[in-house]
């Protein structure tokens, strides 16, 4: 649990989110904001070490009043009501709603989830309920709720408006053809679809990334088959339920008149097709627009990520050994080496651990580079070793970037990096004894934190954890799954 | 200790210069009653003099640190030794370790660090730098005991050097918490840090970090000694 003494409660949404367009945005190079603003005799926000463990992103801004947030987002109130109840990421099974209710109460975490699936089934609105639950209850470590983003995501709430006449035409069907159950059990169902659609459009970054990667493919079941079979499934199954409607529907229904009330459904359905359909289409053309958009934005995410590691810093490098020729001839041409690399044989720069297979090798390369360059030591301390795969080259690029950072802005003359291999994920801990920041106070758009680190991380389902306070150093702690499937993720990232 | 209180050092390197640096930035707090820069010479003036604490280069012309322990400790167990190198290979480490050092630290450390392991060794306590946390960690991998931690006992206390092969199956594992000590001195936590961090006193952290000492010189644990046998140790 955060603490919550002398920290206010703070939306972090970004400001491009709240104009409505997602694009991030590149405005500083600038790493590492090492601030000062916890003044020496006052009790600090945030406590080293375990107390102000801080997950990005989290912009709440220490030093502006509470009121001038909770006027702008109205999802605070209902924040403000919940605010000891945190959706579990640890347990989660679909959205860690019912985690965050055992915890809030103390009634046995399994029990919940049965009692919410057999509600969900008898009644149907259980199932709303745990939709609304997800939009309104934060993460845990997340400051805000996808409410408070979701309110200003003005094409998500126009794609639920969209639903509605589904969810009229179902009411019309039921109520023609008398099966209450289905209208009693069918529109909070959709209702919930539609709030789905909410809540994967506005989750915060590492909950979108497992909703893609874990989520998805289990809804998908069995996703690993192929295509074909598949389709045969679907159709088998369609074509099953399809039949079972009409034998349902002639025997319920012996004498044919009655059959004229469902010409009339469909008569009705006929015409809010023809009425709302261009409008569907062109719902889901933006849709498809805005997915292009997005990916362009990735990617444009992800060039902004290498410039900044590789161009910025050999430039801020070559600035500070302005007087060694020798030097700066050295890291121009190292520089032109990786950005040729990058334009003509399409090897990232910023990338330094290509040459390494195992992960140890790669921490080698990582300690040597930042020795020579930066010119502090870097104590490292390896447990285990494994092949370095996709994900963990990531994870040794945004450790790279810890200790750049601590070098570059900490003012301590050792860093330590503590990497272990555990099972199912790989640890790693980048520590120095500087001048510590107040993580709270990093605006949450710094390149260094927010794209060389966190959403690098986050790309492959890691996670990032900051632990500092001014004056008492920093310890970045990054831990990325050793999953098989990292592959697929690539993929879809350099599509 | 001599009357002042100051334990009484005595330095094993073969470089002059690391020798004169060593006690420039020990200064007063120490008294250094002898230098040697070999293994027979250290081996006799060690025996003769009875200091608190000895420095001791692994890496020591004549056989290493590791023959200096095997001339000493026999004779004289309450002598204390604390290793110093500058490769930091695990098989240095480990030998001079399970010959019966009581600490062991890389020479990059600082004055007033290096101070503070001398003092802690002479209290009889273990002194382990980020990289022996991280190879015992390494050496005892996948293996968690589940049994009561071996500190409600009292563990630690001077070890002789090749103590008696105990069939002690907790001698084989790491206690979690144990675990979770020497996790946070191989991320660079101090003994302070880490008391702070898991809300323990910075004894009971030393008494953890001793009972693992003790383990590593006296298990005969399967995993440690294949992996010892794989580093060329045993």
């Amino acid at each position: 649990m955060r603490p919550q003494e002398g920290a206010p409660i703070a939306p972090g949404v970004p400001i491009e989110a709240a104009q409505g367009t997602r694009w991030p945005s590149y405005r500083h190079p600038r790493s590492w904001h090492y601030s000062h603003w916890d003044q020496p005799g006052q009790p600090s926000t945030t406590q080293f070490p375990s107390s102000s463990t801080t997950q990005f992103p989290s912009s709440s801004t220490a030093q502006s009043p509470p009121w001038a947030n909770g006027r702008r987002f109205h999802g605070r109130r209902m924040h403000h009501h919940l605010r000891g109840m945190h959706r579990t990421s640890e347990t989660r099974v679909l959205a860690g709603v019912c985690g965050g209710m055992s915890k809030a109460t103390g009634i046995d975490v399994t029990l919940l989830r049965i009692g919410f699936v057999l509600a969900g089934l008898a009644m149907g609105f259980p199932v709303l309920v745990y939709a609304v639950a997800w939009m309104v209850v934060p993460m845990d470590q997340e400051t805000t709720n996808i409410f408070s983003r979701a309110i200003n995501d003005r094409r998500g709430i126009r794609l639920v408006v969209a639903l509605i006449p589904v969810v009229v035409i179902t009411q019309i069907f039921v109520s023609v053809l008398h099966i209450g159950f289905i209208g009693f059990f069918g529109w909070p169902v959709l209702l919930a679809v539609g709030l789905t659609i909410l809540i994967w459009r506005n989750a915060s970054e590492p909950e979108r990334v497992w909703i893609d990667h874990d989520l998805v493919p289990m809804l998908s079941m069995g996703s690993e088959g192929s295509g074909r079979w598949k389709l045969i499934l679907r159709v088998s199954a369609g074509a099953l339920l399809a039949a079972g409607g009409g034998v349902v529907l002639i025997m319920g229904h012996t004498s044919t008149a009655a059959l004229r009330p469902l010409a009339g459904v469909v008569l009705v359905i006929g015409a809010i097709v023809v009425i709302f359909g261009p409008w569907w289409l062109s719902l889901v053309r933006d849709l498809m627009s805005e997915r292009q958009a997005r990916a362009l934005a990735e990617e444009r995410t992800q060039m902004a990520a290498h410039v900044h590691d590789s161009v910025l810093q050999t430039l801020a490098l070559i600035q500070r050994s302005a007087d060694d020729p020798q030097n700066v001839v050295r890291l121009a041409r190292a520089q032109e080496r990786e950005l040729r690399g990058w334009l003509f044989e399409g090897r990232p720069p910023g990338t330094f651990s290509e040459d390494a297979v195992m992960l140890g090798e790669g921490v080698g390369l990582l300690q040597h580079k930042i020795e020579a360059d930066h010119g502090i030591t870097v104590q490292v301390v390896l447990v285990g070793d494994c092949p370095l795969t996709d994900a963990l080259r990531a994870l040794l690029d945004a450790a790279r970037e810890a200790t750049v950072n601590a070098a570059k802005w900490s003012g301590a003359p050792q860093v330590s990096l503590y990497a272990e291999v555990e099972a199912h994920a790989v640890m790693l801990y980048v520590r120095d004894r500087g001048v510590g920041f107040d993580p709270d106070a990093v605006p949450a758009d710094r390149q260094g934190i927010a794209q060389s680190i966190r959403a690098r991380m986050a790309r492959y389902g890691g996670k990032v954890v900051i632990r500092s306070s001014p004056g008492d150093g920093t310890e970045v702690e990054m831990s990325m799954p050793r999953s098989t499937n990292s592959s697929t993720t690539t993929s879809t990232i350099s599509s | 200790m001599t009357e002042s209180g100051r334990p009484r050092i005595f330095l094993v390197e073969d470089h002059a210069v690391f020798r004169a640096g060593v006690r420039a930035e020990l200064g007063n707090a120490v008294d250094v009653v002898g230098e040697a820069d070999e293994v027979a010479a250290a081996v006799e003036l060690i025996n003769e003099r009875i200091p608190d604490v000895v420095l001791l280069d692994v890496h020591l012309p004549g056989g290493g640190g590791q023959a200096v322990l095997h001339g000493v400790l026999p004779h004289h167990p309450e002598v204390q030794f604390l290793a110093l190198s500058v490769s930091d290979a695990p098989e240095d480490v480990i030998a001079v370790i399970r010959a019966g050092a009581r600490g062991y630290i890389t020479k990059t450390i600082s004055g007033g660090e290096l101070l503070q392991a001398v003092y802690r060794v002479a209290a009889g306590d273990a002194v382990f730098s980020p990289r022996l946390a991280g190879f015992v960690l390494d050496a005892f991998a996948h293996s968690t005991a589940i049994g009561p931690d071996p500190i409600a006992e009292g563990g630690g206390g001077p070890v002789g050097a090749g103590g008696s092969a105990g069939l002690d199956p907790e001698l084989d594992q790491l206690s979690p918490r144990e675990r979770e000590v020497l996790r946070l001195i191989a991320r660079g936590y101090t003994y302070k840090e880490v008391a702070r961090d898991l809300s323990i006193s910075a004894k009971t952290v030393e008494s953890h970090v001793s009972s693992v000492l003790r383990k590593l010189q006296l298990s005969t644990r399967h995993q440690l000694t294949r992996w010892a046998t794989d580093r060329r140790l045993v």
